[in-house]
């Protein structure tokens, strides 16, 4: 089934197309690699596709549905979560917090219930404890729930965004070069837990990435970005020997590997 | 776990004898005439002066959204509960309700159209909002303009002060210790990363300022029922301008620092009364000082917590 379609995506900032009639296929439970040089327009696609940006023109449908344009607020509630760039976490809250947050959509007692304390809101608030919990549990970030969030070491916060994401419960997860920063061995890990998510959470992952080894290592396809156009989609062979790939990235790091 | 539960409940139990307690010693004090008319004028202003930290710091502290209109909220309640109780002779707890529920709703056609705005211009739309109730007081020949209403019946008696002023604390505390209270404080943290995790920002921006309206209106209710005159100026500029110190010295997103440095204003007021001149020379002062050496305010974002007890109860840190 296809999960996410985007047909002639246009934006431009300024008058200077910063993504250019950028087309996409994914189909459920994919992992797709989205590649290309600095300013290529990768983040901005993202940007897009969770409606942090209104695109000027093309529609992005996602699970059949239209989304081009939608508050972010309500394409996250369709099922599309993602991570930033440069991390964006709830700094000053704690590790646990930051994951409870993502639950507020799905909130099981009103606003009256809170105020006077019905037994409706400490039911709920366990439930949101221990599913958080369990997401904390599974990026091993649960001997650290109480600290505060910008206190964590770099790969660590990398993960609580992801796991914070994935609290959402979506069916697309998309991460904007998750390894940055990271060390080769933190990398390596980050590799397995990325096929690991995609495997147990049943849900399709689209990532930036300028780590190729990463990229060509676990995704199934991948497209290429350059000057907000797409020149080369494919297998990650193909990628690799694309000689307007290649050009586009002067040789150096596709060759490396 | 049953032992968990029992120690909740006494240590439920306690806040509410200290409540109760503390309650029934100023009443028994102010009965048998222990506190002069002055403390007694204090006394309600550092009430008033609670209600309304606690709940502009909702807006300015937990939502991050800077305020400077709340004088005017606290106008709208005050106005329209002195309608209510002496135009219409309507007792006061059709006043309350009334002047909180108009400063709600005044608050909501505030803020959907200025909450979209950012910083500084929020800022500035809010100010305006303030000064333009004032205006539009002046002009309503009904509440007879810039002259004010004279001879409002006092109503206001310690009980309501006490407990009005509780119950605010209670809500607030309550709200911000539920998902609800995190969908807000993550709009101050990351507004867009909120956005993304599910929450309508706008929604909940939105909420946080009819909520701090209405208890600014209950502030102007119980302002209006105990100091006999109420006049637009009253809810000038400079009043907004003291709730945000209140707030910015407490520390921004602490109910506890917004309780502590409404009382710690409330008595330097007092304590400045024969030099009026001077109090805003050094309210200034003193939030200078504070921005230089300890910018967070004086609880940062901490509460004072049964979890703090505990924690100092069984000596951990
Ligand atoms: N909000 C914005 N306003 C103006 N220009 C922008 C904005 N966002 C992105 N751009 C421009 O769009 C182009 C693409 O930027 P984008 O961030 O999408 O690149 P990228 O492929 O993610 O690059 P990198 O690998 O460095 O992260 C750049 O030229 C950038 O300057
Ligand atoms: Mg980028």
């Amino acid at each position: 089934m296809n999960l996410l379609e985007i047909n002639n995506l246009y934006k431009s900032f300024g008058g200077l197309g910063a993504v250019i009639n950028f087309n996409i296929l994914i189909q459920s439970q994919e992992l797709i690699g989205l590649i290309g040089p600095n300013g290529a327009g990768k983040t901005t696609v993202f940007n897009l596709i969770t409606g942090v940006y209104k695109p000027d023109k093309g529609q992005i449908i996602f699970n059949g549905k239209n989304i081009a344009g939608m508050a972010p607020y309500n394409i996250c509630k369709k099922g599309v979560a993602r991570t930033f760039q440069n991390i964006r976490l709830f700094k000053d809250l704690s590790v646990i917090d930051n994951v409870k947050i993502a639950f507020h959509k799905d909130v099981s007692y009103s606003l009256a219930s809170t105020i006077i304390r019905l037994p409706a809101f400490f039911q709920g608030e366990k439930n949101i404890e221990e599913k958080a919990l369990e997401y904390l549990r599974i990026f091993k970030l649960d001997t650290k729930r109480d600290e505060i969030a910008s206190n964590l070491p770099y790969g660590e916060q990398r993960r609580l965004e992801i796991a914070r994401a994935l609290a959402t419960q979506p069916t697309m997860l998309i991460l904007d070069e998750p390894a940055a920063g990271m060390n080769p061995q933190e990398t390596r890990e980050l590799m397995e837990l990325i096929k690991w998510i995609r495997q147990d959470f049943n849900l399709s992952i689209l990532l930036i990435e300028h780590d190729m080894s990463l990229v060509m290592g676990v995704c199934e396809r991948i497209y290429v970005l350059d000057y907000g156009q797409l020149i080369a989609e494919g297998l990650p062979e193909e990628i690799r020997n694309n000689k307007k790939v290649i050009e586009a990235y002067l040789g150096e790091e596709v060759g490396k590997c | 776990m049953q032992e968990k539960k029992n120690k909740s409940w006494l240590s439920f139990l306690l806040e509410v004898i200290v409540l109760v307690a503390l309650f029934t010693l100023v009443q028994y004090a102010l009965t048998v005439g222990l506190i002069n008319q002055s403390y007694q004028i204090n006394l309600v202003t550092m009430c008033i002066n609670i209600i309304l930290a606690v709940s502009l710091n909702l807006i300015n502290g937990f939502t991050g959204q800077l305020s400077l209109g709340h004088a005017g909220f606290m106008a709208v309640g005050a106005y329209v509960s002195v309608i209510l109780t002496n135009f219409m002779e309507m007792p006061f707890i059709i006043g309350i309700l009334g002047g909180c529920i108009a400063a709600g709703i005044a608050g909501f056609i505030i803020g959907v159209p200025t909450l979209r705005l950012k910083g500084d211009y929020l800022a500035i739309a809010t100010l305006a909002f303030g000064e333009i109730i004032r205006v539009v007081l002046q002009n309503i020949d009904y509440v007879n303009g810039p002259a004010g209403i004279v001879g409002i019946t006092k109503l206001t008696s310690w009980p309501w002060l006490y407990w009005t002023a509780i119950i605010t604390i209670l809500v607030i505390v309550n709200l911000m210790n539920s998902s609800y209270g995190r969908a807000i404080i993550s709009i101050r943290e990351d507004e867009v990363a909120s956005e993304l995790m599910g929450i309508n920002t706008t929604k909940y921006k939105v909420l946080a300022f009819i909520i701090g309206a209405m208890f600014a209106g209950l502030a102007g209710v119980m302002y209006a029922h105990y100091f006999y005159i109420i006049k637009p100026d009253t809810f000038s500029f400079l009043r907004s301008f003291d709730m945000v110190v209140m707030v910015v010295l407490g520390g921004l997103g602490s109910t506890t620092g917004a309780v502590i440095a409404a009382i710690f204003i409330t008595f330097l007021t007092f304590g400045l009364q024969k030099y009026a001149a001077m109090r805003m020379v050094i309210y200034s002062l003193i939030l200078i000082i504070v921005m230089i050496y300890r910018p967070q305010g004086l609880m940062g974002s901490k509460e004072l917590s049964r979890k703090t007890f505990s924690r100092i109860w069984s000596g951990k840190k």
